[in-house]
């Protein structure tokens, strides 16, 4: 690179010379477009964050139903929106846990009593001091018995919860080494007091404070500059959330420039939205996946042969080729792949077999009636294709699978955990355990397999208060396989977050807890 | 009392047993729907617990007619309650979002309905001329399209390419009326393509029908230019049917755009109704609906008074 080049793009990094200015110089010194514009861009890595501007996010996923109370969060944009006014305890990074409200937190007990001592000095965006008092309110409010809310699946088993000073203590009943990741579900933003008085109020710690809300359509925010991290994180003065709910008005949203990112780039057009020159598009593996889901204590899926030889008529490498259009990984009937902690790689791979399909069919001794699998459009993007193609190559091997195809409204009241056979998918979850426990154990409410081992469920209490990282992941390889091997769950794919983002936007990394960097675009990237 | 009074009278405490009717009709299908606000609000993430919990603090325990009677007697005080969803007052989220459904809809109407008339007369004026032609052809293919895929191209070109207009129509309330204006040009400009070629072919058949009475050849023969011909003569006699359409198109103008608030992400009554059908929130649901009825009742009326007033022989009923 000439040095004038590179004092140009020093120029603009330091905010005298415009973006303009800078392509036009450096098109009178003989350098293409596209070569000047990576300058550009590593010239502002180089430069550190820049401070200001107005970060616009366009989001999926948003309905003029949404509410600012954390305990009612369902979809995106409400979380999303969450996340800039508010903070748990931590917040799950991409590499690791990374502290918030808790400045720091230790185990003790065989993992059962948890210490999380609250940041010294914190105030909520209303200026009250935030309390060990106000994080065990808040843990309340979402685990008493009158809660509504969402995060009640995950607050069970815990026995106690008390303040001691500035530190918040828990008591789990069983141990449970994974305990700080279940502290950073986006339920349980910490308020004043817990929330109680107003659950809705929005007001929280964090970078951003919310200064308009119109449910569905959009939420403005101004930066807090009260916040303990002010100075390294939250470089915009402003962000913009904008729903936009539709995918072609995201696309076109983001390629005029109207907003600097999107959520959910259609997979079908990633490709060909990342060939615009002033775009990026951002893919993240993560652990959210697609399933079609056995009851395996319902005939005729009671019967592992017939498990086995659906499970080995189904194409995963072609379902994600042609319904994630690449942006994904084949599953292997188990929910874990390698974006969890303490994944064991050794797992064999489930083989797209028809002959052993056949053959599997054939030992289970089936009637030859139909095999019903429930789908709806609504049960994964793709699903009712993603069942043609199922159909097609279970043909191929005898087995008369038959589709039957279900409307959107109600598939997750009236099909999905009540019919024995149907599509659906899983948003993941930071780690094995949570995971597991909350579809896998006998008790679980989301057991939508209907898998009741006992055996499985004692080995995931003893990973779960094993704290020997070799020893729980010995754990867990035995439970992936068995799962993999008898389990009711059939997964076909994982699919990747994909993220259109303006070229104009620095400092992204991908966090495979979810898309948009786990939704802190907003905290850590800064406009070159 | 006169005739036109009387009628209005009848037809007002009509409408008002019809929007009875209508909400009741409504409550009794969000109650057949599967599933309730409960569980629709919690999802995947819904426990015996925290569902019974929320049926509890929604109320949705107590039966379909007292929560029916409830709503109703909150209405007729004029006290809309809150929704279910987000125990916001519905009162006032309504009046953002029909404000915004009604400014979509006044300059939507306020280019669409002159336009549609006068290229209705033109096309009569040049019967089977060229003008006719092109105008029956675009307008014809303007309403063959999905209202979806004009909105697509028109901001693919004017959006993405050309970068005149935005791709989306964000519109908050201290925005100026010229910044408003431009943010839903694009909306406008698709809703007037999807209602033009209605209006404008009604138009011009009712204006052709009157063309073959023996007064318009009077006209003619005592030497008026044709154009005159038809909008002293001809229009004044077509207006009944005309406005019945025009009528027809401005009730879909405020009741039927929820596609068009889709693609451009306007903050309507259409997009707030079909959320809250998919959330199961049944005050919502009713007080949206009581609206649309309310809308198109009145419009009808309109209508049909417009039709009395413009022919004698219904102005003066023997």
């Amino acid at each position: 690179m000439s040095n004038e080049l590179k004092l140009l793009s020093t120029k603009v990094t330091a905010g005298t010379m415009t973006r303009r200015e800078f392509m036009s110089k450096a098109a009178a010194l003989g350098v293409t477009a596209a070569v000047a514009s990576t300058i550009l861009a590593d010239a502002a890595y180089a430069a550190g964050p820049v401070k200001g501007g107005t970060f616009r996010m366009g989001v999926s996923g948003g309905e003029s139903t949404n509410s600012q109370d954390p305990a009612t969060w369902a979809s995106d944009a409400p979380l999303a929106g969450g996340f800039i006014w508010g903070e748990a305890l931590v917040y799950p990074g991409p590499n690791g846990l990374e502290p918030k409200v808790a400045e720091s937190w230790e185990g003790s007990n065989a993992a059962k009593t948890w210490r999380f001592k609250v940041r010294k000095g914190i105030t909520f965006s209303d200026g009250t001091a935030v309390t060990a008092e106000d994080v065990l309110a808040t843990m309340q409010r979402h685990s008493n018995e009158d809660s509504k809310s969402g995060a009640l699946g995950i607050m069970k088993g815990i026995e106690s919860m008390r303040t001691d000073g500035d530190v918040f203590e828990l008591t789990l009943v069983i141990g449970n080494a994974d305990l700080p990741y279940l502290m950073a579900d986006y339920h349980l933003i910490i308020q004043p007091n817990g929330g109680f008085d107003n659950p809705a109020a929005a007001i929280g710690t964090g970078l951003y404070t919310l200064e308009t809300d119109e449910p569905g359509v959009r939420m403005t925010f101004k930066k807090n500059p009260n916040h303990w991290a002010a100075d390294e994180m939250g470089h915009y003065d402003e962000v913009e959330l904008i729903v936009l709910n539709d995918a072609t008005a995201r696309t076109a949203a983001l390629q005029s420039g109207q907003v600097d990112t999107v959520n959910r780039v259609e997979p079908k057009i990633a490709k060909l939205l990342g060939r615009a020159p002033t775009i990026d598009v951002k893919t993240t593996s993560g652990r959210g996946h697609y399933v079609f889901i056995a009851h395996v204590d319902t005939a005729p899926f009671d019967n592992n042969e017939l498990r086995l030889a659906l499970k080995h008529a189904m194409n995963r490498q072609e379902m994600v080729d042609k319904i994630l259009q690449g942006y994904g990984s084949v599953g292997n009937d188990m929910p874990i792949n390698e974006a969890y902690p303490l994944f064991d790689e050794t797992i064999p791979q489930r083989s797209f077999d028809l002959e052993k399909a056949a053959a599997h069919y054939k030992a289970s001794g089936h009637d030859g009636s139909p095999i019903i699998l429930r789908t709806a459009d609504g049960a994964f993007p793709g699903a009712v294709d993603a069942a043609a193609l199922f159909q097609q190559t279970c043909q191929a091997a005898g087995i008369p699978l038959e589709i039957k195809r279900e409307p959107n409204d109600g598939y997750w009241s009236e099909v999905w955990n009540v019919q024995p056979y149907c599509a659906s998918y899983w948003g993941g979850r930071p780690v094995q355990d949570q995971m597991y426990s909350t579809a896998y154990l006998s008790s679980a409410d989301w057991n939508d397999t209907r898998w009741k081992r006992p055996e499985f469920d004692a080995m995931l209490l003893e990973a779960r208060a094993e704290l020997d990282e070799g020893k729980r992941k010995e754990i867990y390889s035995k439970m992936g396989r068995m799962l993999n091997e008898e389990g009711g769950v059939m997964v076909p794919m994982f699919n990747d977050f994909v993220d259109g983002l303006s070229t104009e936007i620095q400092g992204w990394e991908t966090n495979p807890s979810g898309p948009q960097m786990y939704w802190y675009a907003f905290a850590k990237t800064w406009k070159a | 009392m006169h005739p036109i009074l009387k009628l209005v009278a009848q037809r007002l405490s009509l409408g008002i047993l019809l929007l009875f009717a209508a909400s009741a009709l409504l409550f009794g299908l969000t109650e057949v729907l599967p599933g309730d606000a409960a569980q629709a609000q919690l999802g995947q993430s819904a426990t015996p617990e925290n569902l019974a919990n929320l049926r509890e603090e929604m109320g949705l325990n107590r039966p379909a007619i007292t929560r029916y009677a409830e709503w109703i007697g909150g209405i007729l005080t004029g006290d809309m309650g809150n929704a279910l969803s987000n125990k916001l007052p519905i009162g006032e989220q309504i009046g953002k979002r029909l404000g915004a459904t009604m400014f979509l809809a006044f300059w939507a109407a306020l280019i669409s309905v002159p336009v549609a008339i006068m290229l209705g007369l033109v096309a009569v004026r040049y019967l089977n001329r060229w003008p006719d032609k092109v105008i029956s052809g675009s307008t014809l293919a303007a309403i063959s399209l999905p209202e979806f895929m004009i909105a697509y191209i028109l901001i693919f070109v004017f959006a993405v390419k050309l970068g005149w207009a935005p791709s989306f129509a964000n519109v908050p309330p201290d925005m100026p009326l010229l910044e408003k204006l431009h943010s839903i040009s694009l909306p406008i400009a698709v809703l007037t393509m999807v209602v033009l070629a209605h209006m404008m072919r009604m138009t011009r058949a009712a204006i052709l029908n009157v063309m073959q009475s023996a007064y318009i050849e009077t006209a003619e023969l005592k030497g008026l230019s044709s154009f005159e011909v038809i909008r002293k003569h001809a229009f004044p006699n077509a207006v009944a049917p005309i406005v019945n359409v025009v009528m027809i198109n401005l009730a879909y103008l405020v009741v039927g755009v929820v596609v068009v608030e889709a693609v451009f992400a306007y903050p309507g009554m259409g997009q707030y109704l079909v959320d809250a059908v998919v959330k199961r929130d049944v005050p919502v649901v009713l007080t949206s609906g009581i609206i649309f009825s309310a809308v198109y009742i009145i419009l009808n009326m309109i209508a049909d008074i417009v039709s009395i007033l413009s022919n004698p022989r219904l102005r003066h009923p023997k």
